[in-house]
């Protein structure tokens, strides 16, 4: 299979503080490839050594076959880059901005409107608007098609979701997913664990370190331990107990419920009990499947 | 190309978006020459003049009427004896009190060696100044005239002084030429360097770098339109200083608005030069205000000339481009010379031209480091 991005052995230090150690992984061509991770785990710092904006310390990196360092004027022709913080001009109106970046990269807008109208639709009606003046999830869909506007071959989106509502989240990686379909490789970095699912593989990176890289069905097979789901109606009296109760080993929230992990890994029966007595008697206990969430917390209690 | 002119384009709808970029561009200027026009007057004015005249003769009252009707002063109070000149000039009626001693015209139709007194209030020493030299001045006139004809007696040497290119010293010719040249170099520096620092701060610059730009066509991009917008502002200066002070273009007008061009062009790559190193729009506000406007200010030659600095700073100030294009707008707009005058300051601001864009294109960085 024909990779898009090499990576061998990447660093990258800001003065004293380390923000990628050693990273090395590869992405296919086609493939939505999702970089999952807390804040400050490196993910920016990885994107700008891919999008030719910084470069590396350590290690190399090859882009569409091209020398970050020295094909780094070939390989701009050729990535659509969506900067975490929007980056559009805030005083010119929808339409101008595409407009901009359309003859920016030498285009139109009409000669790739058939790649972009699926995302841009919904912002057509309101093309006349100034960019500062539209909603999250509207000036979201804006960066994308400006950044797909050249129908680049890479499509790289740091953090797309971030601050945008659940529906427009639910959408936007449906679009992806259909952009996925014109051959365009999209590599995509966000906090959020439940976007992971929506990769074909990703990579768990924390503290400028990758942990993992796999497809999601196969990380959260990586979870070496038998996992219970407990609800209760108090949910923050349930997590304080949990955590209290001498055999547990892990205690997560983990949406309206928490991820139990036991120290002896089989359901420890006398919980009920416990739970009980420190006044939580509507307490459900079920096995269940682990999240991404879930290995992440594990991979990185191992370190 | 069409890269570049999208760019351009783009730089255009900011500006016209902009309101209050707008007001920098073409309202400060317009109101600076106003302002310091008006304002920053060392002209008089039908300054109040009281006399106290002793002598009362034909020729005591034809010197008083001479200085009354030079339109520089108006006579406010005659006045019966010396105590009252401290009162005059209290109240703020007079701004100087001239005196003929008893006896006056007599002395002076002899021959002989005579004072009159001018008396100033030097609580204001720049007017004091202006009104003894105004008077003296008129004084001398009327006393060669007078002795003039039939006289053979040899004349008391009067030293004559006369003000060349600016015979009534008036203010504006010092004024315009010196604050076209603050405040082109001051808006065109400051607004280059903030729109760069604002795609910088924007996050806007990151995606630019990650496109076919080359730094070249983004800094020629933006420089381009506050180059045009400059220029159209300078016509308006110009007519404005022609309609409003009778300021004159005396040399060629077309050489003097190819010299403006340069030198809009000079203060232009200094704003680029400017925003290659600073992060964000405050640095580049505080750098071309405070860097630029003080040394513009002091050392260029625009208020203080460069003749009577020490050596320092006219050593200081030759690296200030400002000071060249002074000399230049003055020759060509007052004194009306040509071309072979200026050659030197235009070569100079010429090689700083080419070394600001030069340094900013070599500096401009094409990545985030």
């Amino acid at each position: 299979m024909e990779k898009i991005i090499e990576a061998q052995g990447i660093g990258k230090s800001f003065g004293d503080t380390e923000a990628l150690k050693n990273i090395s992984f590869e992405v296919n061509r086609g493939e939505i490839f999702g970089f999952i991770g807390p804040d400050g785990a490196g993910k920016t710092t990885l994107f700008r050594i891919i999008t030719t904006l910084l470069l590396p310390d350590a290690g190399r990196m090859t882009v569409m076959g091209l020398d970050c360092k020295t094909g780094y004027r070939e390989l701009r022709r050729n990535i659509g880059y969506m900067p975490g913080r929007f980056s559009l001009y805030h005083d010119l109106t929808v339409e101008e901005n595409l407009n901009f970046y359309a003859t920016v990269f030498g285009t139109t807008v009409r000669k790739n409107y058939d790649l972009i109208r699926d995302v841009y639709s919904h912002i057509e009606p309101f093309r006349k608007r100034l960019a500062g003046k539209l909603s999250g999830g509207m000036k979201q869909k804006l960066a994308l098609s400006c950044a797909l506007i050249h129908k680049p071959g890479l499509l790289v989106l740091d953090e797309p979701t971030t601050g945008v509502d659940a529906v427009s989240r639910s959408e936007f990686w449906e679009m992806l997913n259909r952009l996925r379909e014109e051959n365009i490789t999209i590599i995509a970095s966000t906090p959020y664990m439940d976007e992971a699912m929506r990769c074909n593989r990703v990579a768990l990176i924390q503290k400028g370190q990758i942990l993992s890289v796999n497809p999601p069905e196969k990380i959260r097979e990586e979870f070496s331990r038998k996992i219970f789901s407990v609800k209760s109606s108090e949910k923050y009296k349930l997590i304080n107990a949990l955590r209290n109760f001498p055999g547990t080993a892990t205690a997560y929230p983990f949406g309206d419920s928490v991820h139990l992990t036991f120290r002896d890994n089989e359901q420890d029966h006398s919980l009920t009990g416990y739970l009980n007595s420190m006044g939580i008697s509507d307490a459900t206990i079920s096995e269940t499947r682990a999240g991404i969430e879930d290995r992440f917390l594990e991979l990185m209690q191992d370190k | 190309m069409k890269r570049f002119f999208g760019f351009v384009k783009k730089e255009f709808l900011h500006i016209f978006r902009d309101f209050r970029t707008l007001i920098i561009l073409f309202g400060i200027p317009a109101s600076q020459i106003l302002i310091f026009g008006f304002v920053i007057s060392t002209d008089i004015e039908n300054a109040g003049i009281a006399f106290l005249d002793l002598s009362k003769d034909e020729i005591s009252t034809g010197i008083s009427d001479r200085i009354c009707s030079s339109g520089f002063f108006s006579r406010t109070a005659d006045l019966a004896g010396y105590e009252e000149a401290d009162r005059v000039m209290k109240s703020g009626r007079a701004k100087a009190v001239i005196i003929f001693p008893a006896g006056f015209g007599r002395e002076f139709l002899s021959g002989r060696q005579t004072t009159i007194s001018i008396i100033a209030d030097g609580s204001e020493p720049n007017t004091a100044t202006l009104i003894t030299s105004y008077a003296s001045a008129i004084i001398s006139d009327f006393n060669r005239e007078y002795t003039a004809p039939g006289m053979t007696a040899p004349l008391p040497v009067q030293p004559e002084v006369r003000m060349f290119y600016n015979p009534g010293l008036k203010s504006h010719y010092m004024f315009v030429p010196g604050v076209i040249t603050l405040i082109l170099i001051l808006i065109c520096a400051l607004m280059t360097s903030i729109t760069i620092a604002r795609e910088k701060e924007f996050g806007t610059m990151e995606v630019l770098l990650v496109s076919p730009l080359k730094p070249s066509q983004i800094i020629i991009g933006k420089v381009m339109p506050y180059f045009f917008l400059s220029f159209i502002n300078v016509i308006v200066i110009l007519l404005l200083s022609w309609l409003v002070f009778d300021l004159p273009v005396r040399g060629s007008l077309a050489l003097l608005l190819a010299e403006t061009m340069l030198y809009i062009m000079m203060s232009l790559s200094l704003g680029i030069l400017i925003s290659t190193f600073t992060a964000n729009m405050q640095q580049a506000i505080f750098i071309s205000l405070i860097g630029l406007m003080l040394p513009t200010i002091l050392l260029s030659g625009f208020i203080f000339p460069i003749e009577n600095m020490p050596k320092i700073y006219d050593v200081l100030s030759s690296v200030l481009p400002p000071r060249y294009f002074i000399v230049i707008i003055k020759n060509l707009m007052i004194k009306g010379k040509s071309f072979s005058y200026v050659w030197k300051e235009t070569l100079i601001l010429t090689l700083m031209t080419i070394v600001f864009l030069g340094i900013s294109i070599r500096n401009f960085k094409i990545r985030l480091e």
